[in-house]
């Protein structure tokens, strides 16, 4: 069968080529869909890219939020359709309200492009269930505000419900201060929403996916995806 | 009635702002010594037609809720005033 991934593109996007080209690489049917649309039907999964959506305005994703695209996708990811937010992608859907928390700027207001190590901290989602737990992903950052922050009643929830995907980590897998890049809280990376078919990450998977361009680790992330939409 | 709105969001105090530390960090390198807690925010004004203040206020509130702010990095405060000056046309002469 065939399965149609969907990557929202809004003005400011810049990432959606990436994104494109990753699903196709990894076979999947992948197509553009304008912010201004107001459904997502025929599609199996939506991707929303990374960039500055609205020119980071106001704040990053604040405007985007509330575009038209975004109702569709609340209620794509109500009727439980797996939903991928990359950095941009990441802050528009906290702003959105479908994962908790906001992205600050970076500590120490470098911006930051390097590629980082992450800890695949829980197994249990569609988009790290073929991977290892505890296993070391090395995927590219490229952001100025990843800073992810949520006050210590979200944190908990998030550590008791085991809803945090992905946390920033050295070469022995452990969460230090040195292998944090933005100052993000409790070294997280990317968190998954209260059904896990939400994810939102800082990292940027697309971009380690063609081993000609960088890696190959993002699609671990993307195959575990996809595997679960094959029916 | 026409209001004239001026909004203040911060970021909230107990969060940390890197903005603020870098400018208070740089103030005494040009010669401005004993500035402190340093912090930044945005202002942003606009006009708005409401029945009354209430009404004024009241979504003035909404509008920081929903997206001037967000509430669970920023605090906002806001003042109201009756705007005096005639809109563009609407004058006399």
């Amino acid at each position: 069968m065939t399965i149609r991934v969907g990557v929202v593109v809004f003005p400011g996007s810049n990432c959606e080529q990436d994104a494109l080209h990753a699903l196709r690489f990894l076979r999947a049917q992948t197509e553009y869909v304008w912010h201004q649309e107001t459904g997502l039907s025929g599609f199996d999964a939506v991707i929303l890219p990374g960039g500055f959506a609205y020119g980071d305005y106001l704040r990053t994703g604040a405007m985007a939020a509330h575009s038209p695209v975004m109702k569709a996708v609340k209620e794509f990811a109500a009727e439980g359709g797996p939903v991928i937010g990359i950095c941009n992608g990441f802050q528009i859907l906290c702003e959105a309200g479908l994962l908790p928390g906001a992205l600050r700027r970076n500590t120490g207001l470098k911006f930051r492009c390097m590629p980082v190590r992450v800890r695949v901290e829980t197994v249990d989602s569609p988009f790290t269930h073929g991977t290892w737990p505890g296993e070391i992903l090395t995927i590219p950052i490229n952001h100025f505000e990843g800073n992810y922050y949520c006050d210590a009643e979200c944190l908990a929830e998030l550590d008791i419900e085991r809803r945090v995907a992905f946390r920033y980590c050295d070469e022995e897998g452990e969460a230090t201060d040195a292998s944090n890049p933005n100052g993000a809280a409790a070294n997280i990376a990317g968190i998954l929403s209260a059904k896990r078919n939400v994810l939102g990450l800082m990292p940027h998977p697309e971009r380690a996916v063609d081993p000609d361009v960088g890696g190959t680790d993002g699609q671990l992330i993307f195959v575990s995806m996809l595997s679960t939409l094959v029916t | 009635m026409r209001f004239r709105v001026s909004v203040n969001v911060m970021p909230r105090s107990e969060i940390s702002d890197p903005q603020g530390q870098a400018v208070e960090r740089t103030l005494p390198g040009i010669g401005f010594q004993a500035f402190t807690r340093v912090r930044i925010g945005k202002r942003i004004n606009f006009l708005l037609e409401a029945a009354d203040k209430s009404a004024a206020e009241a979504a003035v509130s909404s509008a920081c809720e929903r997206l001037l702010a967000n509430p669970v990095i920023e605090e906002f405060e806001f003042e109201i005033s009756p705007d005096e000056e005639p809109a563009p046309g609407e004058g006399s002469g």
